[in-house]
This record gives structure tokens, sequence and C-alpha cells, in this order.
């Protein structure tokens, strides 16, 4: 009977094939997705169960660790409409050049007394220096701001203002300062909104786990 | 591919002493770059799904001191955050004479067994959760007790928020005190 020879084969493989797909799948991952804005002010929010995902548009207001509070206007957001309504509502006799500086600027953290200096100035005070807007019993300057934000998302655009208006808190903020933002909410008639929170799973054997709430 | 001809080039003739080079391969192996192409990719993919942030609904009620709701006490159950992330609770309505008996105190991780169990022994048309935050409590209080609320199915509209009393105040100050809470 003849031999049957079994030509021996290598076992390596050329893996450039393969190194070639796992980079390109790297670079699409980090090209593809989208990079988060850089966060001005360092907030931990609370955890939920909540598996809603906030919104990218948004009207934001945070609430930092030692009370300060600060509003986002979202680029989306009719923000040049806002700050020129509260310009006439509250009379800081803004320039059209400054109105237009102050919708660039990021974020919100100063009362509304301070803003034509502070537009006035070159150079940019980090956001932990600023004061805030004020926010308490005595001087809610958070009502003014909601109501401008309402005139403006006045009629049908009510419903797309709810889907906006988010609260992002601290851990360790105290209470007060929430209660005073809600109050100046409801001043406005503004009784829905969201708070962000970091998403958590629900606890194995809670009455949620076991009864989810059926999908609308 | 990714090899090169590496045999001497130019084709000139060395002479006879002249030892020939050895040829080396350039073939380099590589299956630990895409070990590490495969790690960055799932890396890259966990982290960017992790954090993302959710948002939770909340209803504001409306003010208006014409419309009282009317809860009866059998079914209320009053939960009140304190400092340092503690927890008080009672029954129906406070009674001077039984304050000790009915104010008791518990923190967030035993709080979810005593609305469920709540939550079972009443008629679910008479059960309500009156919560109140004291002044020295967080956000992160606030936020959790409405999230416990969830947890434990209680349907909207059986759960408020309200202010807290001056007794409940000074009941909460005392227990504190008492406590050691700072």
């Amino acid at each position: 009977m003849p031999k049957v020879k079994i030509p021996r084969k290598s076992t390596t493989i050329d893996m450039t094939a393969m190194c070639d797909v796992a980079f390109l799948l790297l670079s699409f991952f980090i090209l593809a997705t989208k990079q988060k804005p850089p966060e001005v002010l360092a907030v931990t929010p609370p955890n939920s169960v909540s598996a809603k995902a906030a919104p990218e548009k948004s009207i934001l207001i945070t609430l930092t660790k030692e009370g300060k509070v600060f509003l986002m206007l979202g680029d989306e957001t009719k923000k040049a409409d806002i700050l020129s309504n509260i310009n006439a509502a509250k009379g800081l006799n803004l320039s059209a050049a400054e109105l237009n500086k102050w919708n660039k600027a990021p974020f919100i953290g100063v009362p509304l007394g301070q803003i034509k200096s502070m537009l006035s100035k070159q150079v940019e005070i980090p956001a932990n220096k600023l004061p805030g807007i004020p926010c308490d019993s005595s001087n809610n300057e958070m009502v003014d701001w909601m109501k401008s934000v309402t005139n403006v998302y006045a009629g049908s655009d009510q419903r797309q203002l709810q889907e906006m208006l988010l609260i992002k808190g601290d851990n360790a903020a105290l209470y007060p300062a929430f209660k005073r933002i809600k109050e100046a909410f409801k001043k406005n008639e503004i009784f829905k909104f969201r708070i962000v929170t970091n998403g958590e799973s629900v606890p194995v054997g809670s009455e949620l786990y076991l009864n989810p709430p059926k999908a609308n | 591919m990714a090899e090169m001809d590496t045999s001497s080039g130019g084709g000139h003739k060395k002479g006879p002493g002249v030892k020939k080079a050895k040829k080396l391969s350039t073939r380099v192996d590589l299956t630990p770059m895409v070990d590490l192409g495969f790690l960055l990719i799932t890396f890259f993919v966990f982290t960017t799904t992790m954090s993302q942030s959710t948002a939770m609904n909340m209803n504001e009620p409306k003010d208006d001191s014409t419309q009282v709701l009317k809860v009866k006490n059998s079914g209320a159950m009053t939960i009140l955050l304190g400092r340092g992330d503690q927890v008080y609770y009672y029954f129906g309505q406070l009674e001077a004479d039984k304050l000790s008996e009915q104010f008791k105190s518990t923190t967030f991780k035993q709080i979810r067994e005593v609305i469920v169990t709540k939550k079972k022994g009443t008629k679910i048309d008479d059960l309500m959760y009156i919560i109140k935050s004291d002044k020295n409590s967080t956000f992160r209080n606030a936020i959790d007790i409405l999230d416990e609320m969830s947890i434990c199915n209680v349907p909207p509209g059986h759960y408020a928020e309200v202010d807290m009393t001056a007794t409940e105040e000074l009941l909460i100050q005392k227990t504190e005190e008492a406590n050691g809470i700072k």
C-alpha cells in the first residue's frame, strides 16, 4: 500500500487583515461617537431607575454642591429670543453687540444686575468663581428667567418646552435650593419638567422589577 | 502584503570570503496588535454607552388653596427626610401623647420595606405617601425617595411632596440630637 503523505501546513495565519479590521473599527467608533460637551460645572447627579435618555437640546438648570444656580440655554433653543426678552423685561440696557456677545456665552451664572459689567470685561471668569443666579427666598431671579423662557415658548411651543426643561443637581446640594427652583417653575405655571440622573438598574426583587410597566 | 523582498538587491557579486548575509524575515507577529485593537474597541464601546445620563419626569401639583386633598388617616404614611441621609416616618396623624411610638427613624436602605408593607396592607384608593424634606436634607435624598416610589410601583397621584410643619421639624431636631447626627 502506498503511503499517503500529508503535507505539513504552517498554523500561523497572516494577521495583517485582522489587524486592519480591528483598527478600522476602532477609528470608526472613536470618530462616530459624539463628544460630550465640556462640562464647566462639575456636578454628580443622583441615581434613578428611570430609563429615559436625557434630551439633547435642553434648557438646563444646574445646581452645584454649594447651592449656586446656573442656567444653560442649549444651542438649539431660542436662546437669542430669551436673552432679548429678559433684556427688555428687566431693563438691562444691553446693546445689540452686547446681546450678541452674551449669546455666545455657554451659560449664565451672574445676577441680572452684574451682566452688563461682566460683558464689558475682557477676561473670562472661571465658572467656580461666578456667584450663580441668585435664588433666595427674598430675591429669586430664577422666576424672572423662567418668565422670559415661558414668554418665548408661549402657545403651541409649550409642549416643546416641557421636553426641554431639565434640572441637574449635585448629590450634596441642599434641598431648599432645589425647592426654590421648583417655586420659580410653579410661579410661571410650569408643572412638568425633568431631573437629570444617572441610570441605575432596577433592584432585583422589587415591585418594579416583578411588574415592569408596559411600554407605551 | 506585509513582506518585503530582502534578498540581496542589486545583484552584484560578492567575493569568495564574504559571507552571505542571513535572510531575515520582516514578518512580524501581529497577534498582540490585533488583541490591543479589539481591547480598545471594547473599551470605547462600553464607556460610551455607560455614561448616558437619564431623565426622570417630575410632575408638580398646582398650588391651589381652595382644593385641599383629604387623606384618610388609615392610608397615610408621612416620610420625612432629615440630615445625614436619615429617614423618619409615621403613619396617619401625629398625636401628642403617642409621639415616641409613632415617630420612627430609619435609613434609605430600610425604607423600601416599610413602603411596600404599607402598600400591601392598604386599599389602593386610600393609599397616600406624604414626603417632606427637611432643610438639611440633600437634593439626592429628595430624588432618592421619589425613585423609591417608582421602585415600589406606587402609582402617580398616591405620593406628594409637602412642606414640613414646625412640630415635625422640632421632632427631627430632637431625634437628631438624641442619635448624635450632625
